[in-house]
C-alpha cells in the first residue's frame, strides 16, 4: 500500500463518516460544520488527483461562500432548534431501502461494464489540473459558456434582491 | 495507483447518502445541504474519470472538459444556492417553520 492509497483511504474515510454526520445530526449548525469538513475532504481528493485549480476553487466557492450564506441565514433567521426534523420511521426506512436499491443496481451496471474490466488506474500526477491549462482550455473552447454563466450570476443576483424585499400584499389565508 | 473503481464507490456512498438525507429530513435547510453533498459526489467522480481519460493518452490534453463540467456545475450550484435560500426566507416569513409538512397548500 503506497502513500496515495493511504491517502486516499483516510480522505475517503473522512468524507464519508462526515456526510453521514451531516444527514444524521439534530442541530442545523452542527450538520453546516460537518458539511464544510466534507467540503475540504473533497478538496483533498482533488489535490490528490492533482487537480489544483478545482481544489482551491471548491475551498473558496463552497466551503467559504455557499457555507457561510448557510449560516449566516440559519443565525439570522434563529433556526438552530432542531427538534422534530426527521420524518417517522416509515418514511426513513422506505427512503433507506430505495437508496440501497440505487447503490446496488449502479455498481451491478458498473461491475458488468467495460470500465470495470479495464479498471485504470489513475495518474496522481499530469498537467490537466494546473490552473494555466484550464485557463486556456476555458477561453478557448468554453469561452461562449463562460459568457453564459456571466449572464446566469446576474439573473441570479437579481433574482435574490427581488425576492427578498418587504411585500406587504402577500395574503396566506390561514 | 488507485482503480477508478474505488472512486465510483465513494462518489456512490456519498450520493447514496445525500439521496437518503432528502428523502427523510423534514428541515428544509438540511435538504438543500444534501442536494449540495449529491452535486458534490458527482464533482469528485468527474474529476477521477477526467484523469482516467488522460492517464489512457498522457500527452494530449485529453481528459480536461471533465474539470470544465465540474467548474460550470460549480457555478450553477452557487446561482441556485443563493436563490433557493432567498425563497426559503420568503417560505420563513409566512409560515413561521421551516418543516416542508406544512406546503400543502395546493391541498385544499
Amino acid at each position: 500500500m503506497g502513500t496515495a492509497e493511504i491517502l486516499f483511504f483516510v480522505l475517503a474515510g473522512l468524507t464519508l463518516l462526515s456526510g453521514l454526520l451531516t444527514v444524521t445530526s439534530k442541530n442545523p449548525i452542527h450538520s453546516i460544520l460537518y458539511l464544510i469538513i466534507t467540503f475540504f475532504s473533497i478538496s483533498g481528493h482533488y489535490i490528490l488527483l492533482n487537480a489544483q485549480f478545482l481544489a482551491v476553487v471548491n475551498i473558496i466557492v463552497y466551503a467559504g461562500a455557499i457555507m457561510v450564506l448557510f449560516l449566516f441565514v440559519v443565525m439570522l433567521m434563529n433556526l438552530n432548534k432542531g427538534d422534530k426534523s426527521f420524518s417517522k420511521s416509515f418514511v426513513l426506512l422506505a427512503g433507506g431501502i430505495t437508496a440501497a436499491l440505487f447503490f446496488a443496481l449502479t455498481v451491478g451496471i458498473f461491475l458488468k461494464s467495460d470500465v470495470y474490466e479495464a479498471n485504470q488506474t489513475l495518474l496522481a500526477s499530469g498537467d490537466i489540473g494546473l490552473t494555466e491549462k484550464l485557463g486556456s482550455v476555458l477561453y478557448r473552447d468554453y469561452v461562449v459558456p463562460f459568457e453564459l454563466a456571466s449572464i446566469l450570476f446576474m439573473a441570479a443576483m437579481i433574482g435574490a434582491v427581488l425576492l427578498s424585499k418587504k411585500t406587504d400584499d402577500l395574503h396566506i389565508k390561514d | 495507483m488507485i482503480p477508478i473503481s474505488y472512486y465510483l464507490f465513494l462518489a456512490l456512498g456519498l450520493f447514496s447518502i445525500g439521496m437518503i438525507g432528502v428523502m427523510t429530513r423534514r428541515n428544509i435547510i438540511i435538504i438543500l445541504m444534501c442536494v449540495e453533498l449529491m452535486l458534490n459526489s458527482v464533482n469528485l467522480l468527474l474529476v477521477a474519470f477526467s484523469k482516467m481519460h488522460h492517464a489512457k493518452n498522457i500527452g494530449t490534453e485529453a481528459g480536461i472538459d471533465g474539470q470544465m463540467l465540474v467548474l460550470f456545475i460549480m457555478v450553477v450550484a452557487a446561482a441556485e444556492v443563493a436563490i433557493g435560500l432567498s425563497i426559503m426566507i420568503l417560505f420563513y416569513r409566512k409560515l413561521h417553520n421551516v418543516d416542508v409538512k406544512s406546503l400543502n397548500r395546493l391541498k385544499h
